[in-house]
């Protein structure tokens, strides 16, 4: 295994007045990764990612970069360049004067300068636009500059400070996957910082998903969706349903519980469980039936149809178990006639699923 | 809603106040002003009276203008005042900077520490300068009980230069300050990120950015600097006038208002012209790009 190119280790920021925004953060990032710090606001992440660029420094704990301690390396001297959720592109500058910026004032030779500020505009697809100045651009325009302007400097890691929050659903799309080519074309570190899961999905290698300060959990995209190792992620990365259960017996993996408003039902889980656990299951997951499925093992329920939000492709059906527990189920719509299994509103339905594709949460 | 402009009455209504307001005391005496720059005192029974005027009489008063004497009073005061101004810039702008990165809730007392002095009445706050600045002063004082001085200062070139940036200080601040606390601060973070240092940072970020505050306080000082007449005479000596001195005597003692009135009229085109200067500056470097 390489080594890391960020390492933090022990890392906490505290302010004056006590509020802690990052607690005790390791984490390592290794070369040409796609790496994402995921969570809600206020969480840290953007603290974290503003210490990596040294534009803010840890209370506690050490940051590496390249192996190198960066305790005592002010932000122009890192190896590491950050685009801004402002974008921060200068004003008063042309957009080739802002990409040159960064390269004239470390005393780049002339005309070096002006063939990798060429280069740069290249790759973000803004060569037409050199002379222009900021205010005549777009937001999605003047995000490439900043990009440009970044990616010129040809730094070990790259920094995004929620980069495509600020950009209209369709301009996002398209720079999502304009960003993952960059990535595997520069083959340079990216780190990025979002509060959507869809983002961080799509287009990171490996995920950090953090919660008041804390990593609550870090693996690849599959990995958090398919295996969350707590009820936060698994709430926070897309959709989840959660029931409380009560734990009967525990004998190595096999675990009985009895859930509010399914009954018993026997699971597995490599961990090791107390009294009380929470079950989770995807609506992807769950199947819908007029009658009682008659399959044996599966865990199922009867329940009754409360809405059902269209989406074209497919369908959010919720329905509403004995207990009063809403269940959501999605449902492709491969069929022509309209219909969901002839469901409607209000009208009774089982619910079933596949014990293996339910998850025990512990924490 | 209605354009309120398209509505005559609502526009009159609003309007005629401030028109009158102007006209009646600010263009008529100005006009009055500019007639008698261009007349000449009346011989009354072959003595010259006191306070009646041979309207009219043709250019005299500014061919006086042009003189030695004058000239040099002239540019003396366009060279104190650029002095002035540099030295409110060069004072206030770390001032400004510091106040914007304070923290938030301190801000509004340092704000009104700077605005402070205006409570009391600039006469007031002229004299109060010059005791401590006198021979005797609090300054000369102090310097005594460590063995130096007394040093004069009340009637020199410096003691002008001091009370005017005194005097014109926060004209400077308050403009720079709302101008730096508009500034993105990503924008110094940004070019700290991109390898730029401090020092260069001010430079090719900072300081173009804050440009149209600086420009403000520029004007807000130099201007008023051009027309002081009072600093000059309190703190300065008998060498050290300035032209609103010479516009004040003509006014007062020599009692020659027409020869003031042309040096009045001498002074505002020289402002104009530097006001021309300076729009004409700022619109060559916008339009360069």
């Amino acid at each position: 295994m390489p080594d890391p190119i960020v390492s933090v280790r022990n890392v906490s920021r505290r302010y004056p007045g006590g509020v802690t925004a990052v607690d005790n953060v390791s984490v390592d990032i290794m070369p040409n990764e796609f790496f994402a710090l995921l969570g809600p606001s206020g969480c840290g992440k953007t603290t974290l990612l503003r210490m990596i660029s040294g534009l803010d420094a840890p209370s506690e704990g050490h940051i590496y970069i390249g192996g190198e301690d960066m305790a005592l390396t002010p932000p122009n001297k890192r190896p590491t360049n950050m685009v801004f959720q402002s974008y921060a592109v200068f004003p008063h500058m042309t957009v080739s004067e802002n990409v040159a910026y960064g390269l004239k004032v470390t005393g780049v030779p002339a005309d070096e300068t002006k063939r990798r500020v060429a280069e740069a505009l290249e790759q973000v697809k803004l060569t037409h636009l050199a002379d222009r100045k900021p205010d005549q651009m777009s937001g999605g325009q003047r995000q490439r500059v900043a990009l440009a302007r970044a990616l010129v400097k040809r730094p070990k890691v790259l920094l995004l400070d929620e980069p495509l929050s600020a950009l209209d659903a369709k301009l996002r799309d398209d720079m999502r996957l304009e960003l993952t080519r960059l990535q595997q074309e520069v083959g340079i570190t990216f780190i990025i910082v979002t509060h959507d899961q869809d983002e961080a999905l799509s287009m990171a290698t490996r995920i950090a998903v953090m919660e008041k300060g804390s990593i609550r959990q870090l693996a690849t995209p599959e990995e958090l969706y398919e295996h969350p190792t707590s009820r936060f992620v698994a709430d926070f990365i897309g959709k989840v349903n959660l029931f409380d259960a009560d734990v009967v017996s525990q004998k190595g993996k096999a675990v009985i519980c009895n859930a509010k408003g399914l009954g018993k039902m026997n699971l597995t889980t490599d961990r090791t469980c107390g009294k009380q656990v929470t079950i989770a299951v995807r609506p992807e997951k769950l199947k819908l039936s007029k009658t009682a499925p008659k399959a044996e093992g599966l865990i199922k329920a009867e329940a009754k149809v409360r809405d059902v939000a269209y989406y074209g492709d497919w369908s959010e059906v919720v329905v509403e178990l004995a207990n009063g527990q809403m269940v959501s189920v999605n449902v492709q719509n491969d069929k022509r006639d309209g219909s969901i299994l002839g469901i409607n509103r209000g009208e009774k339905t089982f619910v079933s699923w596949n014990p293996a594709d339910s998850l025990v949460l512990t924490e | 809603m209605e354009d309120w402009k398209s509505n005559s009455r609502a526009f009159w209504t609003l309007a005629t106040p401030a028109t009158l307001w102007l006209l009646a005391f600010f263009l008529i005496p100005l006009a009055y002003l500019l007639a008698l720059s261009f007349s000449s005192k009346a011989l009354v029974n072959g003595e010259v009276s006191i306070n009646d005027y041979d309207y009219f009489t043709g250019v005299a008063n500014y061919i006086r203008a042009i003189n030695p004497d004058i000239i040099s009073i002239f540019l003396r005061t366009l060279w104190w005042s650029a002095l002035a101004t540099l030295a409110c810039l060069l004072i206030g702008y770390p001032i400004a900077f510091s106040i914007c990165f304070m923290p938030e809730r301190w801000r509004p007392l340092a704000l009104l520490l700077i605005v402070l002095p205006f409570w009391i009445n600039l006469l007031i706050r002229t004299y109060a300068l010059k005791t401590v600045m006198g021979a005797r002063g609090v300054v000369n004082s102090a310097l005594g009980l460590v063995g130096i001085g007394p040093v004069e200062m009340i009637g020199t070139t410096g003691a002008v230069i001091f009370g005017l940036v005194y005097v014109f200080l926060p004209f400077m601040i308050l403009p720079l300050y709302s101008t730096i606390e508009r500034l993105d601060k990503s924008y110094l973070e940004a070019s700290l990120d991109l390898g730029a240092s401090q020092f260069q940072t001010f430079w090719k970020v900072t300081l173009p950015l804050t440009m149209p505050g600086i420009i403000t306080g520029v004007i807000l000082v130099f201007i008023p600097c051009l027309g002081m007449f009072l600093i000059s005479d309190e703190l300065g000596g008998t060498t050290s006038w300035m032209i609103g001195n010479v516009i004040q005597a003509q006014f007062g003692a020599s009692n020659d208002w027409p020869f003031g009135s042309a040096l009045s009229f001498a002074l505002m085109l020289l402002t104009i012209i530097v006001l021309v200067m300076q729009w004409y500056y700022q619109n060559r470097s916008k339009g360069a790009h």
